[in-house]
Formats: structure tokens, C-alpha cells, sequence
């Protein structure tokens, strides 16, 4: 059993902090040996940060505070070092080389060699049928990992991390992409693995799954730690940690607005996708709709499907088997390309501008003109006097930070970026905007520039939804709040009688309870 | 923690003082030189290497009959970088060009010599070959997702087997005066001169009055739209310099031979080209596939489709490749092109195209053509020998690449 004072780590007073950012500060963390011990906080509390100052992918000297492994302080220069003193880290995306073995896998950078330094296949493979065994994963271990689901990886990953002799396990959101029955069989996992004596970690968002396996929690907020919850005491109940979660003032961040909607632009039935590439349905069955001069927001946990739908919607830019219809100004409409959702009015800003909204060695005013190039355009020539005057015309009036238009976009800083995204969109003249974390990664003065932005159109008569881990920005600025859980609407608030607390326990529920 | 990342970029003072240039027009030459490094360095090191061989062969390389041959014996290279360019733009590659050259040249040969068809038929039929082949391209790189580098290469292995069918192991020879005009004749006599050609010259003119006309029409519009411009004196010096230089070419080759009719369809084909890939929404959208394929998709760019005509073009000018050299060499050949692809390659390459695509210009190709054309031209009056030429060329494209790649470096680290 638990021993009250024998902490395996304790993590004091630790502060890091990024170029004008703290992304912790004075964080504290014990973890007692033999137990499973839940952190948990909203996007950008701190969690990641946390853990990898633990690991040592932030080196020792990047922060302030100390670290004490078995009582002992440690300071850990890289991850090998962490490695060798048994804190294994198990991150979100897995990091298994997919077309090699599972035995391959397993003992990747930590071969097992025979006479000759030549490596010994029958003794590998026969050591990771015995660590698969442990897991509970009835595989060959010649069998290659893109063959297995990602519940299945999961344990390969955890298989691994016993194979170098673990003692304290971290685990990243581990349940994130999993259905119900890998879930549950995890949990079972990490269960046995802490009678066994293996420490466990757990980052996680699913409430439900803390309460049922943490034995104590740590929350954390704005890179603070709240409190510390003890399961035994009976103090871990979703409600306790959320409002551990949550209980920020709503700060006057958002700019004011008048809410007057009207004819209704978008809606979406029943509308469901399969993932791509694994048989899992990512939407399942949605409804919604927004209204001009609406602001509507979509809260969902990591993996709820947001951005899955916001995509498929938007010209079936993502996922397969899409089923469900879409109706634009009352009308139903085909949108099976981008090009003809962006002819119907529809503009999708994407949550993540380097990779999927900007050519990044382009400059602004290609940027800009690039989705509605055709506006700009007769018989195929491009007026590039007319597209330098829209571009100047958006930097005026987005207040884009840079010293022309002929600027690469890759040297401004993420705010400008972003004004330069919506800039895009805008010259498109949609009806409907769809910002996916429109303020990601962006300060807090930028962040209000695109708030004002967003009210300015939806003034003007936009229907806009917005997409936001962040709660309080989804109350500070929407009209209504839809709540999105495993890809399923749980939920549709009006703001008035939207709190944290509520949006939470409706992004909590699983689909069972939403029957 | 996403919503952490230290993402603000601080302004570093360099990039201000850029801003400043920009918009009071900077006359200051080393100023506008290192903020278009990237450009210029290639003009610059064309200047360089063609007065490093003038000097190495006592000026022959510029008397009035070399530059003629040089414009005669790389055209079809330089056709060939065009395409190459756009292609590599796009972030793809086409290995096959040489043997399309060859296949192209070849079937004009056996229609028009073994069926004495006339010389235009043989063209079409060269140029219908070649769309056919740039299509069969486009078609496995965008509709089936093969990458272009894969696609390209059996068709270099394909097309070259083709070639050999299609003329049985044999060159095919001679064809009729007509067609061998296309690459060897001369625009010449048509209005007198004394020693030299007047009709040269005239075009020569009408050349630079065209250049100059476009550049104040262009500097008017950006004053209209009120956009930085250069200053005046700038301008002017500009203007004169580049028209010298066109009227000192023209000069040569007036004393020369002539205008040669290959030199037409060369510049007809840059101004197209640079226009096209300039001003046009198909031109843009290559840059935004080359530069960010999800960026682009997610904008609407209809990529497949792009990305197929992209392959047509390559063919198209690959055709007008194969018909240049058939007609300059007078004959079909099996082994026609050979190489050619490389050529092209290095041509873009040195002329600033990025590997990674969304970056180069038809007119950086183009001088980065004629630094390969020099050199390889100034080592041969030297009588250096080939494989010596092949060492040179290798390390030049080696440094060139390089370069840009420093260059790029460093721009990143001012960030």
C-alpha cells in the first residue's frame, strides 16, 4: 500500500519561463512511490512544460527550482539522462517507426546484441514476447507497428518504457485518440503496472478517468499549481478539480458587442466523417447552425472532433464517408471541393497557420490574394497593381505590423501572421467565417486586435464560429456555445447561461451518458 | 502548451532599414545589391564569368561570331530551363526532358524525311508528341499521386526506348532547307547595311524602346498606386544599362551573321514565359503549391490540375526543344538530348530556384543558362579538355546551391 511520506519525485518551486511568456512559475509536484497520480489543467496550464522540465528535454539550468528523484536532487541534461534513472515520458503523438517490428520497436536504440556486436533476433524477439505478455497484448512481436491500432501502439510504447526498466511512467493525454474498450483496458494496464510498483503519471483531460484511477491529482493553472486533491480524503470529484481548472475572473479582455442576429447563413445535419485512414467514425451525427451577425463558438476537448468537422465541412478537406447535408442561406449545397465552399461563402481559417494557412516565403500580398486570386483576375491575368491596393488596404485595416506588403510572411510574428489569415479570408467576401484557434500562440494585445476584428464583421452582417480551447474566450465572445465530446454535440449553451463549470462537464461526457 | 510558444518576432533594426529603402526609393547601390542578393548575385557572377573568359581567350569569347554560336548552341537549353524552372517551382522534377528531345526530334524526322511530309507538319507533329508526353506525365504525378522524380525517370528510360523504335537504331537525315532554318538560319539583308546587318539592329531598337516603354508604364502604375519606386536617377541608369547591353549584342551579331531566327522564339518564349509565371493566376498558383502544398490546397488552388499542366508545359517545350536541336543538328539522332535534363536542371538551380519549390524565376533560369553557356563555351576555345569541363561545371552548380542555401541561412538567423 500507498506510504504517506515516500515520495518518489518532488518537483519545487520550479519556474520557466519562454521569451516574454511564464510558462510556470513556482510549480510544485510530489508524487509518492507506487502511485497514480493525475495532473490535470486546461490547454496551456503547464502541463507539457511541467513534464518536460521533468524529463529533461528542457535541460537542467533552463529553469529555476529543483528537482529531488528518491529524495536526492538530479539534474538531467537530456532525455538519455531521465532515461537512465527510470522516468520513461510516453508522449501524445506515439513515437514508434512505423514499418519496423514490434520487437524492433521495443528495443530501438537499446539493441540487444549478440557475439560479434551482431544483433540477436531470437533473443529479441523472444524478450519482447515476454514484455508484450506483460502488457497484455496478444501480438507477434515480428509484426510491423502499422499494423496495429492506436490503442495497440499504446502498449507497444508501454511495453518499451518497461523494457528500460521504468520506475516512473508519464503518460500524455494517453487515452486522447482511444475508443472506450483500448480506455478502459489502459486504465486496467496502469492499474496493474502501480501494484507491480511502477509510479505512473497521467496527463489527462477525461475526468471520469481521474476520478475512477488517480490516487491523488495536481491541477494546475495559468503555470501555477492550484491544489493538490487526494483521492482517499474523497476529494476528487470532477466538479472540485474543474473549478480548480476554471477559477479565473473572466478578465474585461473582450471587447463589447451588441447581438443582433438574423437570417440564419449556415447549418449542418446530422453530419458525420470517418477518420481517414483507422474505422472510427471523428464526427458523429452533428447538427448546428449560425446565424448572421451570430457568433458561435465549438468547445470540445483535444480529439472531440472540432477541427475534424470545421474541415469537412469546409470543401471535404478532411476524412472520408462524409455523410450528413449542409445548407447555406436555407438552401442546400454541394460543397465537395474548397473552391466551391469558398464560392459559397464559406472561409475556413485553420488552427494551425504555418503548416496549413500561410506560404510562409511568400510575402503578404500573395498571401493575401492567394484564395480569392480569381477576384483579382481577368481572363486568367492577374491586375497585380489592383491585388498590392487590396493588400494595403488590409494592412490598414487589420493594423498587420510590417514595413510593406511586400514583406515575407514567415518574419512576422504570430499576431500579424494571423491578421494576415484573416486578411485572406476576408478579400473572399465569405458570409460565414470558421476561425479554428483564432488566437493561438499569439500575445494578449494581438489577441484583443482579433477580437475587435471578429466584432467589426460580425457587425457587418459575418456569421462567424469560432473554435477555442480557451473557455473564457468562447464566453467572452460568442452568443451561443456548442459542446462537442468524441464527435458528438453534448450540448448548446446560450451564453448567458454558459459558465466554465457547465461547458466542462458537458465537454466531459462520454457517449454513453449523452444517450 | 501550444498556446505558449514564444512566437512574437522582435523587429531586428536590419529589417527597418530595409522598410526605410523600400519606401523612400534608396539610390544607394550597395543597399539595393544586399537586399537583392539573392537576384543579383547570379548577374553578378554572369558579369564575372564573362569577363573572367574574355579575358582568358583574349576577347574571342565576345567577338561577333562566338556570341552567334552561343546563342545557336544553347537555345534548346535554355527552352528546355523554362520549363524546368516552373516545374521545379512547383516542387517537382522532370528527369525525361532529354529523351522527350530526342523523341520529338525524331518523329518530325521520320515525317518529314522518310514521308517528306513539309517542314510545319513535322513540327506539329513534334509538338503534338510532346504534349501527348507532358500529359502521360501530368497525368501519373497529379491524378495518381506518383512522385514526380519516380514518374519522370521511366519516362527518361520509356521515351528514350521510344526513340529508338521510332527510328529503327538509325539517324535520320537530311531534312529540307525549310525546317533546318528554324535553328540555323539568320533574319538578315532585309534592309541593307554597309558591313552589317541594319535589320538587326532595327529589331535591336525596336527591342529596347519596347523595354523601356514597359518600364515606365510599370513605374507609372506603381506611382498611381502609390508604391515605392526607385529613384529616378536609379531608374534611368537602369534603363541605359540594360539597353546597352541589348544594343552591343545586337551590334555583334550584326557584324555577325545576322539575326538568328532561334533567337526570336527564345525571347518570344521568356516574355511569355515571365509574364505567364508572373502575372497570371496559373503562374501564382505554382508558387503557392511549391511553397505550401496544405496552405495552397486549403486556399482552393485546384492542386491536380495545376499540377498536371505543369507537366503539358514541360512537354510543350521540351517539343520545341527537340525541333531546335533536330533542325540545328540536321538530323534525328538515337542518342539525340542525352543529358539535356541535367543541363536544365542546373540552369534553374543556379539561377535561384529553390529545391524545396516555391521559389525561382523564368529570368533567373535564363542567366543562370547563359553562366553554364559561357563557361562551357570559353573552356572549349580554350581547348580545355571535356572532362576537365564536366569538373568545372559540377563544382559551379555545387557552389552556386550553396550559396543559396548560406543565404538562406543567414536570412533565417536575422529573424
Amino acid at each position: 500500500m500507498v506510504r504517506t511520506d515516500d515520495n518518489i519525485l518532488e518537483m519545487r518551486r520550479i519556474t520557466k519561463t519562454f521569451p516574454g511568456v511564464a510558462a510556470l512559475q513556482d510549480v510544485t509536484l510530489a508524487v509518492r512511490r507506487g502511485e497514480i497520480h493525475a495532473i490535470c489543467g486546461e490547454n496551456g496550464a503547464g502541463k507539457s512544460t511541467l513534464m518536460k522540465v521533468l524529463s529533461g528535454v528542457y535541460p537542467s539550468g533552463s529553469y529555476d527550482g529543483e528537482i529531488l528523484l528518491d529524495g536526492e536532487p538530479v539534474h538531467f541534461r537530456g532525455i538519455r539522462d531521465s532515461e537512465s534513472r527510470g522516468i520513461v515520458i510516453i508522449h501524445q503523438e506515439l513515437a514508434l517507426v512505423p514499418y519496423l517490428s514490434i520487437a524492433e520497436n521495443i528495443f530501438l536504440g537499446n539493441e540487444q546484441r549478440g557475439t560479434g556486436g551482431l544483433i540477436d533476433w531470437n533473443r529479441t524477439n523472444a524478450e519482447a514476447a515476454k514484455l508484450l505478455a506483460s502488457v497484455g497484448l496478444a501480438e507477434n512481436p515480428v509484426t510491423p507497428v502499422v499494423q496495429l491500432g492506436v490503442g495497440k501502439q499504446q502498449l507497444v510504447e508501454i511495453a518499451k518504457a518497461i523494457s528500460k526498466k521504468v520506475r516512473l511512467l508519464i503518460l500524455d493525454e494517453p487515452t486522447a485518440a482511444l475508443n472506450d474498450v483500448d480506455s478502459a483496458h489502459l486504465l486496467d494496464l496502469m492499474r496493474r503496472l502501480r501494484d507491480e510498483g511502477i509510479t505512473c503519471i497521467m496527463i489527462s483531460h477525461k475526468l471520469n478517468e481521474i476520478t475512477s484511477i488517480a490516487d491523488s491529482t495536481t491541477v494546475l493553472r495559468d503555470g501555477r499549481t492550484v491544489e493538490r486533491l487526494e483521492m482517499a480524503a474523497g476529494e476528487v470529484t470532477q466538479e472540485r478539480i474543474i473549478r480548480g481548472m476554471v477559477g479565473r475572473d473572466l478578465n474585461s479582455f473582450y471587447p463589447d458587442r451588441v447581438s443582433t442576429p438574423g437570417e440564419e447563413v449556415l447549418r449542418i445535419e446530422n453530419w458525420s466523417v470517418r477518420h481517414p485512414t483507422q474505422d472510427r467514425m471523428v464526427v458523429d451525427g452533428a447538427s448546428l447552425n449560425v446565424r448572421a451577425g451570430e457568433v458561435v463558438g465549438i468547445a470540445g476537448l483535444m480529439g472531440a472532433g472540432r477541427t475534424e468537422l470545421a474541415m469537412s465541412v469546409f470543401g471535404r478537406s478532411y476524412g472520408r464517408d462524409i455523410t450528413g447535408r449542409l445548407f447555406v442561406h436555407g438552401r442546400e449545397v454541394r460543397a465537395r471541393t474548397v473552391a466551391e465552399a469558398i464560392r459559397h461563402g464559406i472561409a475556413y481559417a485553420t488552427e494551425d497557420r504555418k503548416r496549413f494557412g500561410l506560404n510562409l516565403i511568400e510575402d503578404i500580398r500573395r498571401n493575401i490574394s492567394a484564395a480569392g486570386l480569381r477576384r483579382l483576375a481577368r481572363l486568367g491575368w492577374v491586375h497585380d497593381n489592383e491585388e498590392i491596393k487590396v493588400a494595403e488596404a488590409s494592412r490598414r485595416d487589420m493594423n498587420i505590423k510590417a514595413p510593406s506588403v511586400m514583406s515575407v510572411v514567415g518574419k512576422l510574428s504570430g499576431g500579424n501572421q494571423q491578421k494576415v489569415v484573416l486578411s485572406k479570408w476576408l478579400f473572399t467576401d465569405p458570409d460565414v467565417l470558421i476561425l479554428d484557434e483564432p488566437t493561438r500562440g499569439i500575445d494578449v494585445g494581438a489577441k484583443f486586435e482579433i477580437y475587435t476584428i471578429i466584432n467589426r464583421l460580425v457587425a457587418a452582417g459575418k456569421a462567424v464560429i469560432i473554435i477555442s480551447s480557451e473557455l473564457p474566450e468562447l464566453l467572452g465572445m460568442c452568443d451561443r456555445i456548442y459542446t462537442l465530446s468524441a464527435g458528438r454535440i453534448t450540448g448548446q449553451v446560450p451564453v448567458a447561461e454558459a459558465t466554465q463549470e457547465k461547458l466542462m462537464e458537458l465537454m466531459a461526457k462520454d457517449k454513453e451518458s449523452v444517450g | 502548451m501550444t498556446s505558449t510558444r514564444p512566437s512574437s518576432v522582435e523587429k531586428k533594426p536590419a529589417e527597418s532599414a530595409t522598410a526605410a529603402a523600400l519606401h523612400v526609393g534608396t539610390s544607394d547601390p550597395r543597399t539595393l545589391i544586399m537586399n537583392n542578393l539573392r537576384q543579383s548575385g547570379i548577374f553578378v557572377a554572369l558579369v564575372v564569368i564573362v569577363a573572367l573568359f574574355a579575358f582568358l581567350t583574349d576577347g574571342l569569347s565576345l567577338s561577333p561570331g562566338n556570341i552567334t554560336n552561343i546563342v545557336l548552341q544553347y537555345s534548346y537549353i535554355l527552352v528546355l530551363a523554362i520549363g524546368m524552372v516552373i516545374v521545379i517551382i512547383g516542387g517537382h522534377i522532370d528527369l525525361s526532358v532529354g529523351s522527350v528531345v530526342a523523341l520529338t526530334g525524331a518523329v518530325a524526322a521520320v515525317v518529314v524525311v522518310r514521308h517528306g511530309q513539309p517542314w510545319w507538319v513535322g513540327v506539329l507533329a513534334a509538338l503534338v508528341v510532346g504534349l501527348a508526353v507532358g500529359a502521360w506525365h501530368g497525368f501519373w504525378v497529379a491524378y495518381v499521386g506518383i512522385p514526380a522524380f519516380i514518374v519522370t525517370l521511366a519516362g527518361m528510360l520509356l521515351f528514350r526506348g521510344l526513340t529508338l523504335r521510332v527510328l529503327d537504331n538509325v539517324s535520320l537525315s537530311p531534312f529540307p532547307a525549310e525546317y533546318n532554318k528554324i535553328a540555323a538560319g539568320f533574319l538578315n539583308g532585309l534592309i541593307g547595311g554597309d558591313g552589317y546587318d541594319a535589320f538587326t539592329l532595327l529589331i535591336g531598337g525596336i527591342a529596347v524602346a519596347g523595354y523601356v516603354v514597359s518600364c515606365f508604364r510599370t513605374r507609372a502604375a506603381r506611382v498611381r498606386y502609390q508604391q515605392p519606386v526607385e529613384s529616378f536617377a536609379l531608374f534611368v541608369a537602369r534603363m541605359a544599362l540594360v539597353g546597352a547591353v541589348v544594343m552591343w549584342f545586337a551590334w555583334q551579331l550584326a557584324h555577325a551573321r545576322g539575326l538568328p531566327i532561334v533567337l526570336i522564339i527564345l525571347a518570344a518564349l521568356v516574355l511569355v514565359y515571365g509574364l505567364l509565371t508572373r502575372r497570371t493566376v496559373f503562374g501564382r498558383q505554382v508558387y503557392a503549391i511549391g511553397g505550401n502544398l496544405s496552405a495552397a490546397m486549403l486556399s482552393g488552388v485546384k492542386v491536380r490540375t495545376v499540377n498536371f499542366w505543369i507537366f503539358v508545359n514541360m512537354g510543350f517545350l521540351s517539343a520545341i526543344a527537340g525541333i531546335i536541336f533536330s533542325s540545328r543538328s540536321n538530323g534525328a539522332q538515337p542518342a539525340a538530348g542525352n543529358m539535356f535534363e541535367l543541363d536544365a536542371i542546373a540552369a534553374a538551380f543556379i539561377g535561384g530556384a529553390a529545391v524545396t519549390g516555391g521559389v525561382g524565376t523564368v529570368v533567373g533560369a535564363m542567366v543562370g543558362g547563359l553562366i553554364m553557356a559561357v563557361m562551357s563555351n570559353g573552356m572549349q576555345l580554350m581547348g580545355v579538355d571535356q572532362s576537365l569541363q564536366s569538373v568545372v561545371k559540377g563544382l559551379v552548380l555545387l557552389v552556386a546551391v550553396a550559396f543559396d542555401v548560406y543565404n538562406k541561412r543567414r536570412a533565417g538567423a536575422s529573424r
